[in-house]
This record gives structure tokens, C-alpha cells and sequence, in this order.
């Protein structure tokens, strides 16, 4: 076999224009997964009626069906149904595909960091006069914020690598570039090693800047 | 300026408050004695609605609030009328001694940061803590973490502080200092409830004792004659160990 070493480094420059659009769908993805997943945390917490049983449901539904089938019903078959949606371009429908489907996983992390907190954080807050609501935003969901951090990040480069099944609704990311040049070239095995490289290095960036945070978030704990 | 009548507690079907009624006065410190177990700490929690009374109404100052009908609002005017001292410190793990006091002022009175931080950082020096301010919890002893947690209660503009064995979880060289600071906020004449198993402490800094055991108060009276001439045998039993 003959790998073709020119090849592949010349298609880095070419993959490299599309990475904008595979990093803004795992950034906006995220930061909708994560307000979703705070929202549907808290209630779940707080054990809000009706929106505990509908919150249920959503992450049943969501943890138990591929990120595919969701990102197929969302773009190809719900406009079947609701009109109003044919004119969703794909990029679009892939952030609020990727940010639902993650945030039912991020949501029961952020839960179990809340839990984890010690009780007498949130009776010191009451007993000083603040309602529960201040005391989860300025007391309790900072502490969470610390351990579910590493899991979180876990679910951010798990959704970095996820925005590839975007190229099956037609978005014009790195991963459907790296498909286009391979069966143009045919060269296959220098084009998926290219773009595996990619996002290789794009996760570990990401992974220094979440040693940075964790030092940030630990501050309060060093002895 | 305080009065609880007719407070009751139940744990399913355990009883631990059988009908409590007691009044405290303006500037009074009042000391709960009595057996572990007996609820002189569910009494306290009770008062900062920590723990939801079965029956009884609680007046604190200008608020009142009934078990029967207690909404979330008044239970917050409540809370905010006293601020609570807890045996283990409870302090906020994620802040400063500093973010620990002003984090009451900010956050529930509004005050802007820089006056409610330059107030904070008196209360921590009334405390003896003026070089700890920016602390995390984690950095300070036991005693001095007590300390934080009697400077965030003063800062919470509440009528009353509740002291819930405030000692009992410090090693033996941190108790003087938590008591000495207590002393100093009874000079002060700052109205406080406070349980405890210092009896010696009790003796010196009380007006008032009430003498708990299984759920009910079974009498109260000046620390004088409470120590000296208790009217009720269990009352001289109590004390006769625990001041052995």
C-alpha cells in the first residue's frame, strides 16, 4: 500500500475552512444543552409538578433513541407534519438536534451534582433569609459546577465529535468536505486519517482548557 | 419579641416537640438544656422554619407565622428575622470568610457590594478574623470556620441568633475562642437562643433557662435559680451530672 503523505497534509488547509462550522454547531449545541439541562436538573431536583413527569419523559426519550434517528425525525420527518418547518436549513436543525440529545444526558449529571452537595449548604442559605431559588443560583449550582465539570466536558467533546452525523442532513462541516475529496480522489484511507486528525486535535485542545477551568473551579478547595 | 405557642413536632409517627410554649424578650439570652435527644435542637431549626412545625405559631418580631397555614413568603420574612448558627459551621463552601458574611447582605438586602463587603469586614474583626478575611472555608480551623459562621449570623439583620451547639463539634482548644466571641455578643445584649452542653457557659451568660426533656419544656428560670434551687427533681438530676 502506498500512502499519500503530500495528499493528506495539503487537505488539512481545505478541512481547516469548514472547521467554523463543525466547532459553531458543537458551541451553540452546547451552550443550548446546557440551559436546557440546567432548567430540566433543577426542576427535576426541586421535583416541580408536571414539568418532573414531562422532564421524565424527555430524557427517556432522548437518552433511549440514537442522536440519528433524532436528527433524521427532526429534519426529514417532522416538517411532514408541522409545515412551518420545511424552510429549517440543516445547520439549524442539527444545534437543536445535538442540544436536545445531550442535554437529557447532561441534565441527570448536573442533577446528580446537586445532590451530591451537602444539605447544610442549602439550610444555611434559608437560614440567613434567602429563598431556595437564590440559594441554588449563588450557593448550590456553583458548588455542582465544580464536580460535574469534568463530566460535562466529557459531553462537549463527545458533541465536538457527534456534529459529524450533521453531513447526513447535508451541512457543509469538515467531515462532509473529507467524504467529498475522498470520493473525488478516491484516496479514502488519506482523507479519514486527515479529518480524524482534526478533530483528534481539536479535543485536546479543549481538554487543556478544561485542566485550566478545573484549577479555576478548585480554587475555593486548596488547602 | 419572640413568642412560640403550642409548637409541636412529629417525625411520622414520632413525637419530638409535645406543645412548647416560651416567650423571649428584647435583649434576653436564653440558654436550652437537657437530655440529647429530647428536641432542644428541633425546637431551634423549628424557629428558622429549617424544619416545618406539625402545629404552633411563631412570632418573630413584626412576623408571624402559623403551621396551619404557612406560605413561603411569610416563612422567608420569618427566616430573615433570625439567622442561625449551626453545629457544623455550614459555612459556604464555595466563598470567602468575607463572601461568607457580606453574602446575606447582598443577596437578601440588597445592599451594594462594596458597603455590604466594608460592613462584613468589620463583623469578621469584631470576631477576631480581621487577618482571614479571603479564607476559603477549607483554609481555617474549626474554631475560627465557627467564628466565620456567628459573624455571617450577626450580618444577617435578624432580631435573634439561634445557636445550635455551637461547640459541640470543635476540638477542645477551639471551644474558648467560639465561646468567648458568644460572651462578647451577650454583653452586647444581642437577643440569642442558644442550645448547649456548656454548662458553666450557661450559668454565666444566661437570663433565662429552659430545661427540655422528651419534648416537652419542663421548667425555666433565671440561671441563678435554675443552678441553685431547681424546682424540678429532673431539672436537679439533670444538672447534678451534667455539672459534675
Amino acid at each position: 500500500m502506498n500512502f499519500d503523505f503530500i495528499y493528506t497534509l495539503e487537505l488539512f488547509p481545505i478541512l481547516l475552512k469548514y472547521l467554523g462550522v463543525t466547532m459553531q454547531m458543537a458551541l451553540l449545541g452546547f451552550v443550548f444543552a446546557l440551559i436546557i439541562a440546567l432548567c430540566v436538573a433543577v426542576i427535576r431536583v426541586f421535583s416541580v409538578p408536571v414539568l418532573n413527569q414531562v422532564s421524565i419523559v424527555f430524557i427517556s426519550f432522548f437518552r433511549g433513541t440514537p442522536l440519528l434517528v433524532q436528527l433524521f425525525l427532526l429534519y426529514y420527518g417532522l416538517p411532514q407534519l408541522m409545515p412551518w418547518l420545511v424552510g429549517m436549513d440543516a445547520f439549524t436543525a442539527a444545534v437543536i438536534g445535538l442540544s436536545l440529545h445531550f442535554s437529557a444526558y447532561m441534565a441527570e449529571s448536573i442533577r446528580a451534582a446537586i445532590l451530591g452537595v451537602d444539605r447544610s449548604q442549602m439550610e444555611a442559605s434559608l437560614s440567613i433569609g434567602m429563598t431556595k431559588l437564590q440559594a441554588m443560583r449563588r450557593i448550590i449550582l456553583p458548588q455542582a459546577a465544580r464536580v460535574a465539570s469534568p463530566s460535562l466536558m466529557n459531553y462537549f467533546i463527545d458533541m465536538i465529535k457527534s456534529t459529524s452525523l450533521a453531513f447526513t442532513l447535508g451541512v457543509a462541516e469538515i467531515m462532509s468536505k473529507a467524504q467529498m475529496e475522498a470520493s473525488s480522489s478516491f484516496k479514502f484511507f488519506e482523507s479519514f486519517v486527515a479529518v480524524a486528525i482534526v478533530y483528534w486535535l481539536v479535543v485536546v485542545i479543549f481538554t487543556q482548557l478544561q485542566h485550566r477551568l478545573e484549577i479555576h473551579l478548585n480554587r475555593a478547595y486548596i488547602k | 419579641m419572640i413568642k412560640v405557642t403550642n409548637l409541636s413536632k412529629k417525625f411520622g409517627d414520632l413525637a419530638v416537640l409535645k406543645g412548647i410554649d416560651f416567650e423571649v424578650k428584647q435583649g434576653e439570652i436564653v440558654v436550652i438544656i437537657g437530655p440529647s435527644g429530647t428536641g432542644k435542637s428541633t425546637l431551634l431549626r423549628c424557629l428558622n422554619y429549617l424544619e416545618t412545625p406539625t402545629t404552633g405559631i411563631i412570632n418573630i418580631g413584626p412576623v408571624k407565622v402559623d403551621a396551619a397555614n404557612a406560605s413561603s413568603k411569610s416563612v422567608t420574612q420569618l427566616r430573615q428575622q433570625s439567622s442561625f448558627v449551626f453545629q457544623n459551621y455550614a459555612l459556604f463552601a464555595n466563598k470567602t470568610a468575607l463572601e461568607n458574611v457580606a453574602e446575606g447582605l447582598i443577596t437578601v438586602w440588597k445592599e451594594p457590594k462594596q458597603q455590604a463587603l466594608a460592613t462584613s469586614k468589620k463583623i469578621l474583626e469584631q470576631v477576631g478574623l480581621g487577618d482571614k478575611i479571603n479564607h476559603y472555608p477549607v483554609q481555617l480551623s474549626g474554631g475560627q470556620q465557627q467564628r466565620v459562621g456567628i459573624a455571617r449570623a450577626m450580618a444577617a439583620k435578624g432580631e435573634v441568633i439561634l445557636f445550635d451547639e455551637p461547640t459541640s463539634a470543635l476540638d477542645p482548644e477551639w471551644v474558648d475562642e467560639v465561646l468567648a466571641v458568644m460572651k462578647q455578643l451577650a454583653q452586647g445584649r444581642q437577643t440569642m437562643i442558644v442550645v448547649t452542653h456548656e454548662m458553666q457557659f450557661a450559668r454565666e451568660i444566661a437570663d433565662k433557662i429552659i430545661f427540655m426533656e422528651q419534648g416537652h419544656i419542663v421548667e425555666q428560670g433565671s440561671a441563678e435559680q435554675m443552678f441553685t434551687a431547681p424546682k424540678s427533681e429532673r431539672t436537679r438530676a439533670f444538672l447534678a451530672r451534667a455539672t459534675k
